[in-house]
């Protein structure tokens, strides 16, 4: 991690914990005598903490965090005295907050609803009444922090889980350090989660950087970017550095391109207040579409030590750019209304709380070049969207054809390119394509699929991302968090895009339901290539 | 959906397979593993198919259980097809052998297994004295027995060091992986002190208490003690000790440390299902377990 320095009593502990005691540095090690690397059964359970969240009245607090905590404590991940804090403004006494907990659990976990589970971790709620300016409140969250670490044995550890707009971030982090909830103390941590965006641009991205760093150093702070929590997503690097068979033609002698999409059938009804003004691009791209590719696209890492990791992504990112000239290979649309899985949808123009000139764009693609020898010449589309025919996140590598096909053209006829498809979500898995004979007296060759589907190989249902997310803060484990460097690299890559969009034009209207705009089809067929229907 | 095929050969209920599956749907392409689950015919074996097929669900496979019945009877092959949902997400080959055939179970087993998918084989039950030496033991890469329901379980327990060969693993151990969990991290918090002896208790039939004693006998220096009597594990360190106890039929435990106030964590009695599911999840050597197994032996019995 290039950004981080050293910060005495808050280093990060490693997973496995056999390292030397965290803030000590010349003390005797303590090796557990309990631990040993070869006893895979164990699980990692967090050691004791509470966690804080601002802004728990949100959806997201609501739909994802509270029961991604239930999910972990019925795994039995959870410590035994794990405290669970919300902070807002809702006039809540604590029974309130547990009610809301309690159905927020019910609704939305993934693992059958258990009382006694629920119990243990219902003795552990708080509530904090206050709004994000009053220093009573922030008094009174330190006072029901130490109370805990009295009454339940937290430690001292804090996780602040900041579900809140960006633009609250720079109160929230004044009043933690003002009210020394952010010092770590020896043998302690204090570790902030933060959700994108991260910015709206490089210097706004610098700027939240640097405001959250100030109270934060950059090895306590936890980006999520929920996508990277996702099995599939880690799963890129298990089918890449796991296996013989895919890495000799992972390179441009044999890929001819990549396609990684992101499209979501939901409209932005009621989502005006965040998205107008932002749009696909930083909402989805920056972030979503550029980890991928890095995950795609990156050298092999010396090991999977989080810092090893970060570093080959930082590195594929830096050589990353975008293809020029700008108006032949970015597209951008807006969805008109229409027709959407038989129900009638209208347009953004005419969604709640856009402006009826609104040039916000829904849908969103670029072509990006990653300047290695691995990839030279080997164009990375991206795009994403809003309104299109169906919800489904894929990483596509389509393959060159065969250099020569020793059959007649009437053979071939119905052969396509070879793909090699990692399913991110719905039906997560990999689909391999490639052409077979059709049953029959002639020699005629027509495209199957190879499938393996998540599903049917493993566990019916894989942990959800804020699950996984979760744990690892708790258990001070970076990995799957992109860093500032990241950050920042990502918005480089696409500032350009952004100001050339914001200069002239405006997104082309797409009707609901469809693949979107026509300049996006345009946009390949330039170079004689098709956008897979995903 | 459930097809009998009385009174038959292993070569028509192959067919029979392969027919299900073109007509019905039902896929057996993608299975990672094939269980052979060696039972008793009696009532029984529906529990057994139940914890079988739940465990299947993170992993699915093919089961065969394979039932014997009286040796006595005239020797006959019965079998059972089931697929879909009364199958969880795997299928099941019921087979019940009769006479003679009841001691040749892997010859009925063999034309079952799925290419080129490792075996694991479960005796829920009764084990054989060495599972790595059982012609059904043999066939597999991973074999599960379980010394709860044992006559003996003290002495079975005990003698699985003898048999150990590795692939070998039994319930008694995949019952305590929380119980372990909450000890070791307990320790990763301060005091850093080693431990200087250990107290395990709980009911004296009870093999995954053994357990839990002989693990902690191959990990620390000082002596471990097991005695009859209420749930619990104590750990002594200079400065105080860790407990981890629990009434006996009870589904909450309490974590008591020197220096953090007694806390409460939901710890039941893990079913079976779940323990198997535990086995399936990694099939090689688990040599932790064979270190707990030698442990037992240094652990001083009262």
């Amino acid at each position: 991690m290039s950004c981080s320095k050293p910060f005495p009593g808050n280093s990060r502990p490693r997973p496995t914990r056999a390292d030397p005691v965290p803030g000590t540095g010349s003390a005797p090690r303590w090796d557990n005598p309990l631990r040993d690397e070869r006893d895979k059964r164990l699980p990692r359970i967090a050691g004791p903490c509470a966690l804080v969240i601002f802004g728990v009245t949100g959806d997201l607090a609501r739909k994802k965090l509270m029961p991604a905590v239930y999910d972990l404590a019925n795994r039995g991940l959870l410590p035994p005295g794990f405290a669970l804090v919300g902070f807002a403004r809702r006039d809540w006494a604590a029974e309130d907050f547990g009610k809301v907990v309690h159905d927020a659990v019910k609704q939305h976990s993934r693992t059958p609803f258990r009382e006694e589970v629920w119990e243990r971790l219902a003795e552990g709620i708080r509530f904090v009444q206050g709004s994000f300016d009053d220093d009573a409140a922030f008094v009174e969250l330190t006072k029901t922090l130490r109370d805990l670490d009295e009454e339940r044995g937290t430690g001292g550890n804090h996780a602040f889980y900041l579900a809140i707009p960006p633009a609250a971030f720079p109160t929230v982090c004044e009043q933690l350090s003002k009210s020394g909830l952010a010092q770590p103390v020896e043998d302690q941590w204090r570790r902030v989660v933060i959700e994108k965006p991260f910015g709206h641009d490089l210097e706004s991205a610098k700027e939240l950087n640097a405001v959250v760093n100030t109270v934060f150093p950059e090895d306590s702070v936890f980006r999520i970017d929920h996508y990277l929590g996702k099995e599939t997503v880690q799963n890129i690097l298990a089918l890449r550095f796991a296996n013989q068979l895919f890495d000799p033609i992972w390179n441009a002698h044999y890929v001819d391109h990549v396609q990684i999409t992101m499209a979501e059938d939901i409209g932005l009804g009621g989502r005006a207040g965040y998205y107008d003004g932002i749009g696909a691009a930083r909402d989805v791209i920056q972030n979503h579409l550029l980890q991928l590719l890095a995950f795609t696209a990156m050298e092999e890492p010396v090991s999977f030590e989080p810092s090893e990791l970060q570093s080959e992504k930082i590195k594929v990112l830096s050589a990353t750019r975008l293809a020029e000239p700008l108006d032949e290979t970015t597209a951008r649309g807006q969805y008109a209304g229409g027709w959407q899985g038989g129900q009638r949808v209208v347009g953004l123009l005419d969604e709640d709380g856009f402006s009826k000139d609104s040039t916000t764009e829904t849908f969103a693609a670029i072509t990006l070049e990653v300047d290695t020898r691995r990839w030279a010449g080997v164009p990375f589309y991206l795009r994403t969207g809003k309104r299109l025919g169906r919800r489904v996140t894929e990483i596509a590598v389509v393959f060159k054809r065969a250099p020569h096909l020793p059959f007649d053209k009437t053979m071939t006829e119905e052969l396509g390119q070879n793909a090699l498809v990692i399913r991110v979500q719905p039906d997560e898995g990999v689909t391999m394509r490639f052409g077979s004979k059709v049953p029959g007296s002639s020699m005629e060759v027509r495209d199957v699929n190879m499938d393996f589907s998540y599903g049917q190989a493993f566990t019916e249902s894989s942990p959800e991302a804020y699950e996984r997310l979760i744990l690892d803060v708790l258990l001070g484990e970076p990995s799957l968090f992109p860093v500032n460097a990241e950050v920042e690299l990502s918005w480089k890559i696409l500032d350009p895009v952004l100001e050339h969009w914001a200069e002239s034009g405006k997104p082309e209207p797409y009707e609901a339901g469809t693949w979107g705009p026509e300049s996006a089809q345009e946009m390949l067929r330039r170079t004689g290539r098709e956008w897979r229907r995903p | 959906m459930i097809i009998d095929i009385p009174s038959t050969t292993t070569e028509k209920i192959n067919k029979k397979l392969v027919e299900v599956r073109e007509t019905g749907g039902a896929v057996t392409l993608g299975r990672v593993l094939t269980l052979v689950v060696c039972t008793l015919d009696s009532e029984n074996a529906e529990d057994v198919i139940d914890a079988a097929n739940e465990a299947s669900r993170e992993h699915p496979c093919r089961v065969i259980v394979v039932a014997r019945g009286d040796r006595s009877a005239e020797t006959r092959l019965d079998a059972q097809i089931r697929v879909g949902g009364d199958a969880g997400a795997s299928e099941v080959v019921v087979l019940r052998l009769h006479g003679e055939l009841a001691d040749h179970e892997s010859s009925v087993v063999v034309p079952f297994l799925l290419p080129d998918t490792p075996v694991v084989a479960w005796w829920p039950d009764k084990s054989p004295p060495f599972p790595a030496q059982d012609p059904v033991g043999r066939l597999a890469i991973r074999r599960i027995t379980d010394a709860t329901g044992a006559r003996d379980p003290l002495a079975t327990i005990k003698s699985r060091l003898q048999s150990y060969t590795a692939g070998d693993t039994d319930l008694a151990w995949s019952r305590i992986t929380y119980w372990r969990a909450l000890l070791t991290s307990a320790l990763d918090q301060p005091p850093y002190e080693r431990i200087v002896s250990a107290t395990v208790s709980g009911l004296a039939e009870e093999p995954a208490v053994d357990m839990i004693a002989g693990w902690l006998a191959s990990r620390i220096d000082g002596p471990v003690r097991r005695v009859a009597g209420e749930l619990r594990v104590v750990l002594e360190r200079e400065t105080g000790s860790v407990t981890l106890s629990r009434p006996q039929t009870g589904k909450t435990a309490t974590l008591s440390r020197l220096g953090a106030p007694d806390s409460l964590v939901s710890l039941a009695r893990r079913e079976t299902r779940d323990c198997l599911a535990e086995e399936l999840r990694r099939l090689d050597p688990d040599e932790i377990y064979h270190a707990a197994l030698s442990g037992l032996t240094k652990v001083n019995y009262e």
